[in-house]
């Protein structure tokens, strides 16, 4: 399979997209830019499509166990001798899924993005925009080198940047996107320390040299990576935690998630792409490519884990008590990576013992599917009620039956209610917790009730609640509202679509697909260990329904009992506010401030001074060459007697 | 192409033809005729070099040509190029380009304008292709003055007191370079104790341990005056702010470079066990410039001071690239000279368009400018991302290999400077999008703005010519790579050579 060049064109078609979008858009194609976008776009998927038949049924497999194909590589900018960034693409399990997930989800907010965005100003701007994320993506997950991902990386991030700021005259909208960039780039910096030192140690840059060198035992490279040690932790930990601190970053983990709810000032499509289903899973992504290499290293693995867990279970609290809808699919989306994340923290390499590989990649596949269908539907309700804002929302089931039946359908999927998708990748996330870390285990088992509880918390105030929207408004607005309706067709059919995916995508064979080592994995739903999270889930469910499926007081008196842990989660544990003490303060106003200070007064003080003393000493002694001839004779004089005493007294 | 003196030649007819033109128009255009040609000469000069290195030439200089000048000292006219100056030149030919196009609504005293900006860059091209340091040292003084009237009389805000600080700051840098290239001068022999001043012989002889201790500091503080060697950067951001927009594009794109230029060139290559006994004063300053350049600039609320300071913090990064004394670091500091020339050239000619419309370059007071100028908006972001080092432009390319190459210095105090470096990109992100965040984006702030007309032909040509610039080199970094190593490794030989390396 090697050579094969049009694997090239899954990404370079966006990337043409987005040139020509960029260039001509807003002038000559403003109003064909969404058609434009959307069928080079169906091109590139269709293309991913027979790649991933290809790979996984056809040629992929060698022996039973999927190989590593390198389509094409060539060197970009060579360092030294050994070391370059190439740009190339692989073909792998996790990269082949990933191709058909970015594109799929990529082209299904294409097409709802047509009915959801018509009319907006910038719309050729915005499917460039679009066009680029979705290159820089594809670039990312097909990346060779681990320079190469850092670049496409840094491309989602600046893509990411110009889409939370697309509606620009939003002060909201650009403090927003400056927030996502600047707390993903200091994140980036772990990311950058880190490939700086596992490229000093394994002197390559190349993924499959870099996993080889620093996974076999007898390699020197390894060795001296891990006998080298600072601050008690080798060289190669280091490099492994620094790079997950990347990851962490773009995954929004604690402590780097506070950009991800902000970033929901962006168009709703747009997060539903980004902020849910694809640049938010690559950390995860970024993990599960070097995991030959964390697999190794126990230390790296736990943080993994633990920073997983922990953001699971955190993001989950606070959902449950925010009020935007998109804040509160923000927070699950980061608990859900967190379930992801420490899903590879439990698992190690290879065969039974690669359990918990397998199921994050489960996961954050069918997660894909369910939580763009959050996002989307969410978009749908959002342009109906022109409002972010849950209260204003409510008895929404009759208005909009499309949007109601598949946002029922993803939120049990994500509560873990078979037999929808999530089930069944959750599952596989516990028992490999439940095999390895008992308190991980207890953790997951936890957050999955809170999920189901939230999710549904969501779903019952959107859509139930009150009586019916149209009497809940006042008459003149909903008549206009019932005429707009659900939207577009083109509105409708990616959650019609989506909705199937919710439903069918547990079904998928990725355990015999995509495991830590290439070789099918034999995994059964074992019954009795799904009783707990089911009911469980279940029971969150029901608690939901209890509170909020009509108009009640008793969700307020619940926060009132449980007063502060229910402000301080709703505050979301005052993260912003340290974020911002420790910018404005530190940052600003000691560090930044002293800096211009010590600038302005000491070093170009005294270049002032040195300024200022040369003309004063000239001030006094230009008094010397006045031009007298009298003053002139004197000084002859006197330097003519002071020699002559010289002479006469010290020479002599 | 293989007559370099045509290329200080041509630009000189082109000043001389503007003191002759009758109206503005005339003088205009015959400018904009010169820079073109003048940019055509350049690629036909990269062609030809190319060509002559595919065709096997391996002299380390070639096109070279020397007359002797004053024959009592050995001074000679000496010229020649390798790949660095050939693409110094190049980047020189598309900086003046579009400084030209930029200055094209000029009306008061258009002769003398045009004709001091090319009379600046006949400095920068002279600079650029001299082999002797008598030459390199001349042609730099004549790069210098003309900045002086070109703040003074073109510039805004203080500007008397910010062009006096300018020249005299980089006069005393050049007094220190010119000590600097005299006792060298006096240290050499070619025989029969004849003293010379071609930077070719002077490589190949030993110059003495003590002599390059002593030296080395005036040579490398001398050229480092003008590439805002920390703390002798205070001329920047005065100079910059005042000056007019072609004339901070010159001074940053281009005279910093002279300054970065000569430290490799000159004080390095000649100074081999000099540069490695201060390599870590360099790298202590260069850190200090990169990381203070950057928290100073968080504190900036003019547009031009923003870039001013942050120029001290990415040219910190040539020094900082030279003084790690690695050959993926010295390629990275040519890459950043490079990089940093086209592309803050680019970021003064957006803050310029910017100011020519609104009449402020106060951050707090612009706002919305994406709105109603998108064409002028959109290029200051542009510059923006790439400052801030984006892949796909030009600063990541030059920034990475600085980085790596610097890596490769195993030992604690080198770490701390890496890594203080590369933390240096991130502030870099806060002061951009802080800048661009209210002075672009955001809400109009002033009803006025809605009647601002977008970029002329002129401003969107030298927009896009150095938007290409920025762009071939972080799109392939490549062919520069390819250009530039075989100088690199020759510079690492002389270093390998010094006593101290080994």
């Amino acid at each position: 399979m090697n050579g094969n060049f049009y694997i090239a064109l899954i990404p370079l078609l966006p990337l043409a997209t987005f040139v020509l979008l960029g260039l001509f858009g807003r002038k000559y194609l403003s109003s064909i830019s969404g058609i434009i976008g959307t069928l080079s776009l169906l091109i590139s998927t269709l293309i991913s499509i027979t790649t991933a038949y290809n790979y996984f049924l056809v040629d992929g497999k060698v022996n039973g166990v999927y190989q590593k194909i390198i389509a094409f590589n060539f060197t970009w900018l060579q360092f030294s001798p050994n070391v370059s960034i190439d740009l190339g693409a692989i073909l792998d399990p996790i990269s082949v899924m990933m191709l058909v997930v970015v594109t799929f989800v990529s082209l299904m907010v294409h097409i709802f993005s047509l009915g959801y965005m018509k009319g907006e100003e910038r719309f050729a701007t915005y499917y460039a925009f679009l066009s680029l994320f979705t290159f820089s993506m594809l670039g990312l997950v097909l990346s060779t080198n681990i320079f190469q991902i850092y670049m496409f990386w840094e491309l989602v991030g600046v893509s990411s940047f110009l889409l939370i700021g697309y509606y620009f005259e939003k002060p909201s909208a650009v403090a927003a996107s400056k927030k996502a960039f600047i707390v993903t780039r200091f994140a980036d910096l772990g990311f950058l320390i880190g490939i700086l030192i596992l490229a000093f140690n394994a002197e390559t840059l190349d993924f499959g040299t870099l996993i080889e060198r620093l996974t076999n035992p007898a390699s020197p490279y390894l060795i001296n990576a891990t006998t080298l040690s600072f601050f008690g932790m080798s060289a190669l930990t280091w490099g492994l935690v620094m790079v997950f601190l990347g990851g962490a970053g773009k995954s929004a983990m604690f402590p780097f998630h506070i950009w991800l709810p902000d970033a929901m000032e962006g168009p709703t499509p747009v997060s539903a792409l980004i902020h849910a289903a694809t640049m938010v899973v690559a950390g995860v992504y970024l993990v599960a490519r070097l995991f030959p290499i964390y697999s190794f290293d126990v230390t790296a693995l736990h943080v993994v884990m633990y920073v997983g867990a922990f953001s699971a279970l955190l993001a989950a609290v606070i959902a449950c008590t925010q009020t935007d809808i998109k804040r509160v699919l923000a927070y699950s989306t980061m608990s859900q990576i967190g379930y992801m994340m420490f899903s590879l923290g439990v698992s190690s390499y290879g065969g039974e013992n690669g359990l918990g590989y397998m199921a994050s990649m489960f996961h954050l596949f069918t997660h894909a599917f369910f939580k763009s269908l959050l996002f989307l539907g969410a978009g749908a309700v959002i342009h109906l009620v022109h409002s972010n804002e849950m209260k204003d929302m409510g008895g929404l089931r009759k208005l909009m039956p499309i949007t109601h039946i598949t946002f029922l359908i993803a939120c049990l999927a994500i509560a873990g209610i078979p037999p929808f998708a999530g089930f069944f990748s959750k599952e596989e996330i516990l028992l490999a917790a439940f095999h390895s870390n008992k308190l991980i285990y207890g953790v997951a088992l936890f957050t999955s009730g809170l999920t189901a509880f939230y999710m549904f918390r969501l779903y019952f105030t959107i859509f139930w609640s009150k009586p019916s929207y149209a009497n809940a408004s006042d008459g003149r607005e909903s008549h206009a509202h019932a005429e707009h309706g659900e939207g577009t067709s083109t509105m409708k059919i990616p959650l019609i679509i989506l909705g199937a995916c919710a439903i069918l995508a547990g079904f998928f064979p990725i355990a015999s697909l995509v495991t830590s080592d290439g070789a099918a994995l034999e995994t059964h739903i074992d019954i009795v260990f799904s009783i707990a999270p089911v009911l469980l889930a279940i029971g969150g469910i029901l608690l939901a329904m209890n509170l909020y499926k009509s108009e009640n007081d008793k969700p307020q008196k619940l926060a009132i009992s449980l007063g502060g842990f229910y402000t301080a989660a709703h505050k979301k544990f005052y993260m912003d506010e340290m974020y911002l003490f420790i910018t404005k303060n530190i940052i600003f106003n000691i560090i930044g401030k002293t800096a211009a200070w010590i600038d302005k007064n000491i070093v170009d003080g005294f270049m002032n001074f040195l300024a200022g003393f040369t003309a004063l000493i000239s001030e006094l002694i230009k008094g010397l060459q006045s031009g007298k001839l009298q003053q002139y004779a004197i000084y002859f004089f006197v330097g003519v007697i002071g020699f002559m005493l010289l002479f006469i007294y010290i020479w002599a | 192409m293989t007559n370099l003196t045509i290329l200080i030649l041509f630009p000189l007819i082109t000043a001389i033809a503007v003191l002759f033109c009758r109206n503005s128009a005339q003088i205009r255009w015959t400018a904009l005729a010169g820079s073109a040609i003048q940019l055509i000469l350049a690629s036909l000069l990269m062609h030809s070099y190319y060509a002559e290195r595919a065709a096997g030439n391996v002299s380390q200089m070639l096109f070279e040509s020397r007359t002797s000048w004053y024959s009592a000292l050995n001074i000679e006219y000496y010229i020649g190029v390798d790949g660095i100056s050939v693409i110094m030149i190049m980047m020189t030919a598309f900086v003046v380009l579009s400084g030209i196009l930029i200055s094209w609504k000029i009306e008061s005293l258009t002769k003398e304008f045009f004709f001091l900006l090319l009379l600046l860059s006949v400095g920068a091209y002279g600079f650029f292709i001299s082999l002797d340091l008598f030459t390199m040292f001349f042609f730099l003084e004549v790069a210098v003055i003309p900045k002086f009237l070109l703040i003074a009389i073109w510039g805004s805000g203080k500007k008397e007191y910010s062009a006096m600080k300018l020249a005299l700051m980089l006069m005393g840098g050049s007094a220190l370079v010119l000590v600097g290239l005299l006792v060298t001068y006096f240290k050499t022999d070619i025989g029969n104790g004849v003293h010379t001043f071609d930077l070719i012989k002077i490589s190949h002889q030993h110059i003495p341990l003590e002599t390059q201790k002593l030296i080395f500091p005036f040579l490398f503080v001398g050229f480092g005056v003008f590439t805002a060697l920390f703390p002798f950067h205070t001329w920047v951001p005065d100079g910059h702010s005042s000056a007019p927009t072609a004339a901070s594009m010159f001074l940053a794109g281009i005279s910093m470079k002279l300054g970065g230029y000569g430290c490799l060139r000159v004080a390095t290559y000649l100074m081999p066990e000099g540069a490695q006994y201060y390599s870590s004063v360099i790298v202590l300053l260069a850190t200090i410039a990169i990381i203070y350049g950057a928290f100073a600039t968080l504190m900036q609320k003019d547009l031009k001071y923003i870039n001013a300071y942050s120029s001290v913090s990415h040219c910190g990064f040539i020094l900082l690239g030279i003084g790690m004394l690695t050959k993926t670091a010295i390629i990275g500091a040519v890459l950043q000279m490079v990089s940093h020339g086209v592309m803050t050239a680019l970021f003064f000619g957006a803050i310029g368009m910017i100011y020519d419309r609104t009449h402020t370059r106060e951050v707090e007071k612009l706002g919305g400018l994406l709105k109603t100028i998108p064409f002028v908006a959109s290029v200051y972001i542009i510059a923006g991302l790439c400052s801030l080092g984006l892949p796909g432009f030009s600063g990541f390319v030059s920034e990475m290999t600085i980085f790596m190459g610097a890596w490769q210095r195993p030992d604690a105090f080198h770490r701390i400077a890496t890594i203080l470096a590369c933390a240096s990109i991130v502030v870099t992100a806060v002061y951009i999008l802080r800048a661009a965040g209210k002075a672009v984006m955001g809400p109009i702030t002033n009803s006025q703005y809605n009647e601002l007309t977008d970029a002329t032909w002129t401003e969107k040509s030298a927009s896009v010519l150095l938007t290409f610039a920025v762009l071939s080199i972080g799109l392939a970094p490549f062919w520069l790579i390819d250009l530039i190593t075989p100088d690199t490794q020759l510079i690492m030989e002389n270093l390998a050579r010094g006593v101290l390396g080994n």
